[in-house]
């Protein structure tokens, strides 16, 4: 395939995209399926046979629209209509109003719209308007012509140029900027190069990475492809936990599809770019996410992290130069290659460009998938796209950066998100999960939770993770129970410090921010437990206090 | 090799040492002591114990000296009261983690994590210590292997696996489940891959793995990986 065939492609899908008058976009992602998506299309596809419209009208599966708490959802265009909780029996009802009579069914309507009004989604553009098991829908809306531009137009210098331009830095968590580590890997003269694309996504609570693979999968294998280019790797790795089938079949679709186009594989769109795709499925370990313990479980040992240096820049897969990226980061590419690195670095703030998706959990009116501008306030997540929480209960904390992430209080709510700032008010930007607690939550407990996660997740090899952590949330136990001493707190926070700063990886140097950020914030709930024996949020049984009631 | 050499600073004093050397290597080769018991000479090195940690000046991480490289104009510190204060809780987290009761131990007066404990004034735990028991193996004609003393420094699975080259001995499970396994968790007679060589015993910086009837004072030979190597080598 050449470049003008891909063009022409897209034009020809353009126009038939043009010939519909309508498009109904049945959302058949992992939050809609389980309740009746595939049924549902089905019902539409039906109808509109049964009314011969098929000439005026398109039904089509696509990925997460991003309201999932209204699931199952149908996106009906021109007009972004976006129907909420639709049955397969409201199919014909609603074809004949919107499609035959042109009336937008009220009734039906989503009606949120501070939820969409805050967002601006970039990644997720093409989430719930095109048919991720289409090459064809992903060419039409541009598609791939990223990847034609960077192979006849530009080097791989200034592929890198551009990024670094961009300011893009990892959505993997820590935030290191993409054009360096480009730089790094193109740098290293060894060969063969990998990539490897981070899907692994192991938070709890944060499907993301799952959201864009299902809805997008090609603007991953065109950002990873590019990538190849850049930084001259021959083979491309795409790791994701076996949890996610949805995402593994629609990954392996998008990619034999670009391997049957010419867009994968031998002389890349007629360039000397010869680069080739497998899919790596993980076994679910949170840690299998860091990324030496990936090049571990690839390489087929246990996903057990490898102290750096060296860097995988340098020495990654079987010892060879590998750019790892998160698929997020990857997905970006394709954007700033088209558009160009000024224009990227005018999104979001000066040193944190761009936007970030986020899992958007917890006690809140509207939870869901949202994707927003780096610099956002989580005030606004919280209260604008979010809702606020609902049932009258009252704002307590907001968790940011997943199980490892920092409790905010109110008072922090004003915070922008970028990297800098999250990490100096004792949170990360993690894989973008943000869970919302209200006042029926106790502190301590939400501690211990994610305090518990991590310890089951600690891969064992260093001594402050895997010996530190039981005995943190044995302290925090105790606490609960109300047998915990003032000086308990000390000894807690010591343990803390020693896990933060001596431990291998970042699982281990991030576990403790829940307990240091409450400890930090509310520290007048641990007192309540210990000196009053006394849960405010009465969740906890304190030994003491049953004693004094009863 | 090339002969390139770089100069740093460990502890205020100026050494000199070669690109490939490690941290600690430079250390030692200039006579600063650094703590260390995951590590051994002649073994890869794994990181594990984070016992040798320093403070590398414009790194905000700690790094640990066994596996970090030196490179030109390094300032190092390897002992600052931080770090002393880590290494001692991290002691105390090994001690509290299985049955370290020293006074019944096989290991007693030859163990390194008991010699750590004394170095750094470690006669206590500020946190409460587990008490619960793994059951012994003892089916080797040879060797004992007992999880209670086991602080998972993987030397024994090194030495297996990187001077033996049968690579009997691994791990099960993660974190504080982790556990040393024989093959497949096999009892250790059932061994099929083990040659009954006894470097692991030799390795063993605790009285985790020890030959029967011996007092391991007679047979621990931690020199034994670098020896071997370097015989290797010639
Ligand atoms: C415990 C742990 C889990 C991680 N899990 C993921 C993950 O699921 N996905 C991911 O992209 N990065 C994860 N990371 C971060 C990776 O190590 C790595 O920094 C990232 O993939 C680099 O890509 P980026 O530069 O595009 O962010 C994890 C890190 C740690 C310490
Ligand atoms: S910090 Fe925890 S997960 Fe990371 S290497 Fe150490 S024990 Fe393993
Ligand atoms: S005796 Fe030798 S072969 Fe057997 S487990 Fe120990 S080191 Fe391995
Ligand atoms: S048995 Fe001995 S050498 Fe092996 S991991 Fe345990 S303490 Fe280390
Ligand atoms: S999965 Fe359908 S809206 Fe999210
Ligand atoms: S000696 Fe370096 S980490 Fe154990």
């Amino acid at each position: 395939m050449k470049p003008e065939e891909i063009q022409k492609i897209a034009e020809t899908e353009h126009d038939l995209r043009m010939s519909y008058k309508y498009r109904i976009n049945v959302c058949c992602s992992s939050g809609c399926l389980p309740f009746g998506a595939q049924k549902l299309l089905k019902a539409f596809e039906d109808t509109i046979k049964e009314l011969g419209l098929e000439r005026v009208c398109k039904v089509a599966r696509t990925g997460c629209v991003g309201t999932c708490s209204v699931a199952p959802v149908v996106l009906i265009d021109p007009g972004n209509h976006l129907y909420q909780n639709v049955k397969p029996e409201d199919a014909k009802k609603i074809v004949q109003e919107h499609i035959i009579n042109g009336q937008v069914l009220e009734e039906y309507l989503y009606k949120n719209e501070a939820y969409f009004s805050k967002q601006y989604r970039l990644i997720l553009r093409n989430a719930g308007k095109i048919d991720p098991l289409r090459i064809e829908d992903y060419i039409a809306v541009g598609g791939y012509s990223a990847l034609a531009k960077a192979l006849t137009q530009m080097t791989p210098e200034q592929i890198i140029y551009e990024i670094s331009l961009s300011g893009l830095r990892g959505r993997g968590g820590a935030g290191f900027s993409t054009g360096q580590k480009w730089n790094f890997v193109a740098k290293s003269t060894a060969k063969p190069k990998y990539i490897v694309a981070n899907l692994d996504e192991g938070d709890p609570g944060v499907f993301a990475n799952r959201t864009l693979a299902e809805a997008d999968p090609h603007a991953i294998i065109e950002g990873m492809t590019i990538a190849a280019y850049a930084v001259g790797a021959e083979k491309g790795f795409i790791y994701i936990r076996a949890e996610y089938p949805l995402a593994i079949q629609t990954l392996k679709k998008a990619i034999e599809q670009a391997k049957s186009y010419g867009l994968l594989g031998n002389n890349i769109l007629g360039s000397t770019l010869n680069f080739d795709i497998e899919l790596r499925l993980g076994a679910g370990a949170f840690v299998a996410g860091e990324e030496t313990a990936i090049l571990s479980s690839i390489e087929g040992l246990r996903a057990t992290p490898r102290p750096r240096p060296p860097y995988p820049a340098v020495s990654g897969l079987w010892g060879k130069p590998t750019l790892i990226n998160n698929v997020e980061t990857l997905a970006n590419v394709p954007l700033i290659i088209l558009n160009g690195g000024t224009w990227f670095s005018k999104l979001g703030t000066p040193k944190c460009t761009g936007t970030k998706c986020f899992s958007l959990t917890g006690k809140v009116k509207n939870p869901g998938l949202i994707e927003v501008p780096m610099g956002i306030t989580l005030k606004e997540i919280v209260y604008e796209i979010g809702g606020g929480v609902p049932d009258g209960k009252k704002f307590k904390a907001v968790l940011v950066g997943g199980p490892s992430g920092g409790c905010l209080p109110e008072s922090m709510l004003s915070l922008p998100i970028d990297y800098e700032s999250l990490t100096q008010a004792g949170a990360i930007m993690g894989s973008g999960g943000i869970v919302v607690i209200d006042d029926e939550s106790c502190i301590v407990d939400t501690a211990r939770f994610f305090i518990d996660f991590c310890m089951d997740e600690s891969c064992g090899k260093c001594i402050p993770c895997r010996a530190g952590l039981p005995k943190v949330r044995e302290i925090l136990d105790r606490i609960m129970l109300g047998e915990g001493k003032v000086e308990d707190l000390k000894v807690l926070e010591e343990l803390c410090y020693l896990i933060k700063d001596a431990s291998l990886c970042g699982l281990g140097q991030t576990a403790p921010n829940p307990v240091l950020t409450t400890l930090n914030y509310f520290k007048q709930e641990y007192l309540a437990h210990i000196v009053e024996k006394s849960c405010p949020a009465k969740k906890c049984i304190l030994k003491k206090v049953e004693v004094v009631k009863e | 090799m090339s002969e390139r050499i770089v100069k740093l600073i460990i502890d205020g004093k100026e050494i000199f040492a070669k690109p490939t050397d490690t941290i600690l290597k430079a250390a030692i080769d200039n006579g600063i002591q650094i703590p260390t018991l995951c590590y051994l000479e002649g073994l890869t090195p794994h990181g594990g114990c984070r016992l040798c940690v320093v403070e590398v000046k414009g790194n905000p991480k700690l790094m640990t000296s066994c596996t970090t490289p030196v490179s030109n104009n390094m300032e190092i510190i390897t002992n600052s009261p931080k770090l002393i204060k880590y290494r001692k809780q991290i002691i105390e987290l090994l001690l509290a983690e299985r049955i370290h009761t020293c006074s019944v131990c096989i290991a007693n007066g030859s163990c390194e994590l008991q010699e750590l404990a004394s170095k750094f004034g470690v006669d206590h735990t500020n946190v409460s210590r587990n008490w619960e028991r793994f059951e012994l193996d003892m089916s080797h004609e040879r060797f004992v292997l007992d999880h209670n003393r086991c602080i998972l420094c993987t030397r024994c699975i090194r030495v297996c696996d990187e001077i033996e080259g049968v690579h009997t001995l691994d791990i099960k499970r993660r974190g504080k489940d982790s556990m040393i396994i024989v093959d497949l968790d096999e009892p250790w007679s059932a061994s099929y891959s083990c040659t009954s060589c006894g470097k692991c015993s030799a390795v063993c910086p605790v009285g985790a793995i020890y030959v029967k009837g011996k007092p391991l004072s007679e047979t621990k030979r931690k020199e034994l990986p670098k020896f071997i190597t370097e015989r290797r080598r010639r």
